[in-house]
């Protein structure tokens, strides 16, 4: 059995330490006896919607932001939506999350459209949300940590992640974070994510061999260095959110 | 004048106490005496006969700094330097202040003043330096400095009111940095290094500016050292790698010390040996270098000085301890984290660790960074390595990742705990390599006096 990952923009769009959740699939596959190729799409280059299983966007600056979103309006956004309706799974993160969904709104700008495969909207804020985050989703607690000054609003064809414990989330009034439709999955959670969130990466390496293999089981891994990392980071984060 | 002696007594006195309570008294005072009086940094520097010159940037400022400050005293002068490392305005005015009399009269002649680089535009707006340093600038605790490209633009903005007296010293071999001198109305003197051994041809995935910083085109790289730095050039718009006035032609490097042949603009001129390993070292001492010329301060002399060079606070500092040899190297971001490891690894050793990861304030409180930090290149030579920290689940679990087995890892809670398993685990003849965050490395070194090991680091 093999997996294929596509990490989206790694030069524009990974600065929060987002690799990390690469190198989660990446490892949690392999450990599994699982083969798995990871390759970068960059901007300005072709993306065949075939090819991949999985599909990583992480957070950028806003230059990478501005490249990225136009480049999104384009045939690359194209491919990547027949990749989703052709049964990929997709995890994005802040920037990449903003830019799945409907549109940016700035202050005092036109709207940016996004790619609209999560029905989301996000409004620029003027406070910036720093700090560690926990949220109670559905296959348990999920911890992080966000930086984001945008608010991101979810439509009905969306549900969210989690419900937050600690921190701010999609937008710091409807105690919901992230976004889930079909196997997309937008959030604001770095830290990394996945390495101690692995009951998510499992989740996302699941719902990416599906679309090749057909539904599997994942063997079981040993958690326990993952559930101490989350376990203390949940702890640090009830202490000084 | 009354106004800065009264900020002068304010602060004074505030250290007074603090220093009567035992506590290093390195920012308290400064904040005192800014609060008096906000134009404190101007008036205490105004009057130094050779200036004052401020050295910032991510990585390396603390070392360049205390190497240009052991140069200008081989020069004769009297340095006046916040060597303790704080290095945001109220530490900047703090140390003024101890080297000054209570009117407000420096002791020293020559400020060396370290700066802390989101605290840059707000230091250049307050004063006028006869050289300002920039050494880098990577991505460092995006939770407290948010962006590059803003930090650039923001340091950029204040290079623009500075007079035509001051003079930049740029480190051309970064694109970000280059571009602050586009507004400036003096001087620029640069330095690079021109080794064409030093870095290798692919794009490292920790790179902030793989765009122009002019013209959003990729740049292209003839050949990258760390990160977005190295010999650079933008196909768009043709902004490029400046002419160095100051290079390195060859750097070698062995276990313990660096030697730099030394270019200007048209010769070869000398070279120099910094007991210190790692090629961001060497960065370093060209950048002390080029800003000793700009001082009128001869190589012969600037030269010299470097090689008796000690190493700052957790800056690859040695300690002895029951016999074994620890090294200590501050991390605080993925760029200098891929450094100090390059420099370990440069030497074929089989390093025995003690990683301490922390998540406070002076350290990012967002821990991710270490999973843009190369331990993959690590993991295989790791021999044993004993994590802790507030944070070292996440590292321990880093570790995991990069492929280190669980049979050379063990998490230990306690920073005395942590350095005792790690020197009972050793040899006799081990060296153990302490990488830890700012607070984390605090913490060890206090551990280390506690057990008779070091000197705390404000005796310095």
């Amino acid at each position: 059995m093999d997996l294929r990952v596509m990490h989206l923009y790694p030069e524009l769009m990974s600065i929060y330490g987002d690799r990390g959740n690469v190198i989660a699939l990446q490892q949690r596959a392999l450990w599994r006896g699982i083969e798995v190729e990871v390759r970068s799409h960059s901007a300005g280059s072709t993306l065949d919607p075939e090819w991949a299983d999985l599909y990583f966007f992480g957070g950028g600056q806003d230059q990478g932001q501005d490249v990225v979103g136009e480049e999104l309006q384009g045939p690359t956004g194209a491919s990547l939506r027949d990749g989703i309706a052709g049964g990929a799974a997709v995890l994005s993160i802040c920037g990449g999350y903003q830019l799945l969904g409907h549109e940016y709104i700035p202050e005092d700008a036109p709207a940016i459209p996004g790619l609209g495969v999560l029905d989301v909207r996000t409004t620029a804020g003027k406070r910036r949300f720093v700090g560690n985050l926990v949220v109670e989703g559905e296959d348990g607690v999920l911890v992080g940590f966000e930086n984001h000054s945008g608010k991101t609003y979810l439509g009905p064809a969306a549900r969210p992640l989690g419900q937050v414990l600690v921190g701010n989330g999609n937008n710091g009034e409807d105690k919901t974070e992230g976004a889930v439709q079909g196997k997309v999955i937008g959030c604001y959670l770095h830290g990394s994510l996945l390495p101690k969130n692995p009951g998510l990466a499992d989740r996302l390496i699941s719902w990416g061999l599906e679309r090749r293999h057909g539904p599997v089981t994942l063997l079981p891994l040993d958690d326990g260095a993952e559930s101490a990392a989350r376990d203390q980071a949940i702890g640090v984060a009830k202490a000084r959110p | 004048m009354i106004r800065t002696a009264l900020a002068v007594s304010a602060g004074k006195l505030a250290r007074a106490v603090l220093n009567r309570a035992g506590r290093g008294a390195t920012a308290l005072p400064g904040l005192v005496a800014l609060a008096v009086d906000p134009r404190a940094l101007a008036s205490l520097t105004e009057s130094l006969e050779h200036g004052a010159v401020c050295v910032s940037g991510t990585n390396g400022k603390t070392t360049t700094s205390r190497m240009l400050s052991d140069i200008v005293r081989a020069a004769g002068w009297a340095p006046v330097h916040n060597r303790s490392g704080s290095n945001l305005d109220r530490g900047i005015v703090a140390a003024l202040l101890a080297s000054s009399s209570w009117t407000g009269a420096p002791r020293g002649n020559v400020g060396i003043l370290e700066v802390d680089e989101a605290t840059l535009p707000r230091v250049l707006a307050g004063m006028a330096p006869r050289v300002v340093v920039v050494t880098n600038l990577f991505r460092d605790q995006l939770d407290r400095y948010f962006e590059i490209d803003a930090l650039a633009r923001s340091i950029a903005a204040a290079i623009v009111m500075l007079p035509e007296l001051t003079t930049l010293v740029l480190n051309a071999d970064d694109p970000i940095v280059t571009n602050l001198a586009q507004g400036h109305r003096g001087p620029v003197s640069y330095f690079g290094v021109d080794d064409p051994r030093a870095g290798g041809t692919v794009a490292q995935s920790i790179s902030d500016a793989t765009r122009c910083p002019r013209c959003r085109a990729p740049l292209q790289y003839r050949r990258v050292v760390l990160a977005h730095v190295g010999d650079w050039s933008c196909p768009g718009c043709g902004f490029h790698r400046p002419e160095r006035d100051l290079a390195a032609a060859s750097v070698d490097m062995s276990a313990g010390a660096t030697t730099i042949r030394i270019a200007g603009a048209s010769a070869v001129l000398d070279s120099v040996t910094v007991p210190l390993p790692g090629l961001y070292n060497a960065y370093n001492a060209l950048a002390a270098l080029a800003a000793a010329r700009v001082l009128g301060i001869g190589l012969p002399t600037a030269t010299r000085a470097l090689a008796s060079f000690r190493p700052a606070f957790g800056r690859l500092e040695i300690v002895e301890a029951d016999g074994r040899t620890l090294r200590l190297m501050l991390v605080k971001n993925p760029a200098g984290f891929n450094a100090a490891i390059g420099a370990l690894l440069e030497t074929g050793r089989k390093p025995r660790l003690v990683a301490a990861l922390n998540d406070r304030d002076a350290d990012s409180r967002d821990v991710s960074w270490i999973w843009d930090a190369d331990f993959e290149s690590l993991a295989a030579h790791v021999e044993h390595a004993v994590v802790t920290g507030l944070r070292s689940r996440d590292l321990a679990l880093r570790f995991k990742y990069a492929g280190v087995d669980a049979s050379r890892l063990e998490v230990v809670d306690g920073w005395k705990e942590a350095l005792l398993r790690a020197i009972a685990a050793a040899g006799p003849a081990d060296e153990i390599v302490v990488v830890a965050t700012y607070t984390a490395m605090l913490a060890l070194r206090g551990s280390l006096a506690d057990m008779g090991y070091v000197g705390r680091f404000w005796e310095d």
